[in-house]
């Protein structure tokens, strides 16, 4: 025990109304408390239904540090079970996805599992006869995690039972996910093109926080879409098309009155988004095709909604974004205080053209790959802050821009794209619920 | 050269690493074919850059950008610089096509890129598509299949 289990009031201390302490980037104890308590009373993305789209279909991932498996059951519903058989804690399943058949069989001593993890059948069960087996853990089977969502195809689980359900935590935040969701002319999206994974040696926060950091663009990626820009005024006036990489790369050099009228919205429980009023995906080419599909589909009013939104990031708390009109998901995977994984996940818009995947997976590529000009500069000054952060002279990470004491309590709000408001929110959720069950 | 060796391609496939470990990224790119491209897949034997995604599915021009800003006063993962070195496995001619000047070329590596304390191993495959162009060699495809494609990297910031 160290100086914050059981201590919600030194917790609470980290968060100031403007500032944070250094040790919620870089405490030991504070990262295995958040893996204790915040995603355990948050509900936290899993997957994606279309990954398991047949009974007994599984996928393996983690809610914070917890193995678990997103698996179609029989009755076409999907579960989430924690992945560890109950006899010696084998991993039941470690292929990353798969097809269990009717049932999870571990492969150390043959025990099985239906796909909603009760217990079918030990081998020579009679040797666990009038031992009072029945009464056992183990006899449970493969423990499921007990709040599933499934909105939409996309899979949220909550691990404990306290705290709000689905719709009350992330509430009109929903519109996010709903928009990326009605791009498709049939409302129906497909993971699709593959998962970039990005190991990062900082905090996961500090990813989510860079989210709704308009103020970094223009500077950190100078380098990188700076370059573009210049390279492109090199031979735009040579009659090529202005390529597809160009219209990606180059918004982001947009100057800070850019930044400024996009605007940020911020909703309760930790969640917001930038791009209100536009984004840097406002000004993509049109797909041939794509508009009329969608007027069929829903109208020519509605059509000019759904894709009149060109939200930039959304975050929902605690560590997921999407970019609705990219059709892309970024998971932020808490290893260690100072070691997170990102995975970048891309959708089909099922119903649409293939150039809007191939549009897709181009921006997820130079944009958020290992291998990115973008991604490079980024985590440079992540892991530049992680290391940073040792210093003992001021110990506190400054989240002021912006600030005004009357956003306390506001349950949604919109604001000057620069703000550090959502920054703000985040936090005020983490201590909230780093401590609801202290 | 109206018809290169074997001993020509093979050399053209050392010379390029030669280039890429000595940070002649300018003469690199003279290399590519106008239309050349330089992919490194994201999944096992995958067939389609374009509909699945990659690390890298790179022309001329996302390259160019790509050494221009290695060049960079604001680079700042690259201030200080990364490093690398090759070791090929001797290169093996696939297949020749003299009378279009169409070759394929197969060299097993291993890639080790550096930067200040760090010192990351990567091993995998090339696969050089090359192509006569006004006499000259030159790529049309530089495919790098690693052998650990689908894992979680950090940064890769020069070409294997």
């Amino acid at each position: 025990m160290g100086r914050y289990t059981d201590n919600p009031q030194a917790i609470r201390d980290l968060v100031r109304e403007t500032e944070v302490h250094r040790d919620v980037y870089t405490d030991p104890e504070i990262f295995d408390l958040e893996m204790k308590h915040l995603f355990a009373n948050t509900w936290v993305h899993v997957g994606h239904a279309s990954q398991v789209p047949n009974p007994g279909d599984y996928f393996t991932t983690t809610i914070g540090s917890q193995p678990v498996i997103m698996v179609r059951h029989t009755d076409n519903t999907v579960k989430v079970l924690y992945n560890k058989c109950p006899h010696k804690g084998t991993k039941i399943a470690i292929d990353g996805c798969g097809n269990a058949g009717k049932f999870f069989r571990c492969p150390y001593h043959a025990w099985s599992f239906k796909t909603d993890g009760s217990l079918l059948a030990i081998p020579l069960k009679k040797g666990y006869e009038n031992t009072g087996f029945e009464g056992s853990h183990a006899a449970q089977g493969m423990a499921p995690v007990k709040h599933v969502k499934n909105y939409r195809d996309f899979v949220f689980a909550k691990m404990n039972d306290g705290g709000p359900d689905f719709e009350t935590f992330f509430g009109d935040s929903l519109s996010s996910l709903d928009n990326m969701i009605d791009r498709s002319p049939v409302g129906k999206l497909e993971v699709a093109g593959g998962v970039l994974r990005y190991m990062h040696n900082c905090n996961w926060k500090m990813l989510v926080e860079n989210q709704t950091d308009t103020c970094h663009p223009m500077v950190a990626h100078e380098s990188s879409a700076g370059t573009a820009v210049n390279i492109w005024k090199s031979v735009e006036n040579t009659g090529v098309k202005k390529p597809m990489a160009v219209e990606i790369f180059a918004p982001f050099m947009s100057p800070y009155e850019f930044y400024e009228g996009m605007g940020i919205r911020v909703w309760d429980n930790g969640h917001g988004h930038t791009g209100v009023n536009h984004s840097i995906h406002s000004d993509y080419s049109a797909i041939p095709g794509y508009f009329d599909q969608m007027v069929a589909a829903y109208g020519e009013e509605r059509a000019r909604k759904i894709l009149g939104e060109n939200r930039h990031n959304t975050v929902y708390f605690p560590n997921i974004m999407i970019k609705g009109p990219i059709q892309l998901l970024r998971i932020f995977r808490p290893l260690a205080a100072n070691k997170t994984l990102v995975e970048s996940y891309t959708y089909r818009l099922v119903g649409a053209p293939d150039l809007l995947l191939e549009r897709t997976l181009m921006y997820n590529r130079l944009i958020n790959a290992p291998t990115s000009v973008v991604g490079h500069d980024d985590l440079e000054m992540y892991e530049r802050a992680q290391e940073g952060l040792a210093v003992d002279a001021n110990v506190w990470v400054n989240l002021q821009r912006l600030y005004d004491p009357a956003e306390q309590g506001q349950p949604e709000a919109v604001s000057n794209g620069t703000t550090e408001w959502q920054m703000r929110n985040q936090f005020r959720a983490w201590a909230k619920y780093m401590t609801a069950a202290m | 050269m109206t018809q290169p060796s074997d001993a020509d391609l093979i050399a053209f496939v050392v010379r390029e690493a030669r280039m890429l470990d000595e940070h002649r990224f300018e003469e690199w790119l003279t290399l590519f074919a106008e239309d050349g491209k330089y992919w490194m897949p994201l999944e096992w034997g995958q067939t389609d850059p374009v509909l699945t995604g990659s690390l890298m599915y790179e022309d001329p021009l996302l390259l160019r950008i790509r050494v221009e800003r290695l060049k960079g006063n604001r680079t700042f993962s690259q201030k200080p610089k990364s490093r690398c070195h090759h070791v090929l496995q001797t290169p093996t001619v696939d297949s020749r096509d003299d009378a279009v000047g169409d070759y394929h070329l197969y060299t097993p590596f291993h890639y080790v890129e550096t930067r200040q304390d760090e010192q990351t191993l990567y091993a995998g495959w090339a696969r050089h598509h090359l192509v006569l162009r006004d006499g000259a060699l030159r790529i049309k495809l530089k495919r790098v299949d690693l052998v650990n494609c689908d894992a979680a990297f950090g940064n890769i910031q020069l070409f294997m």
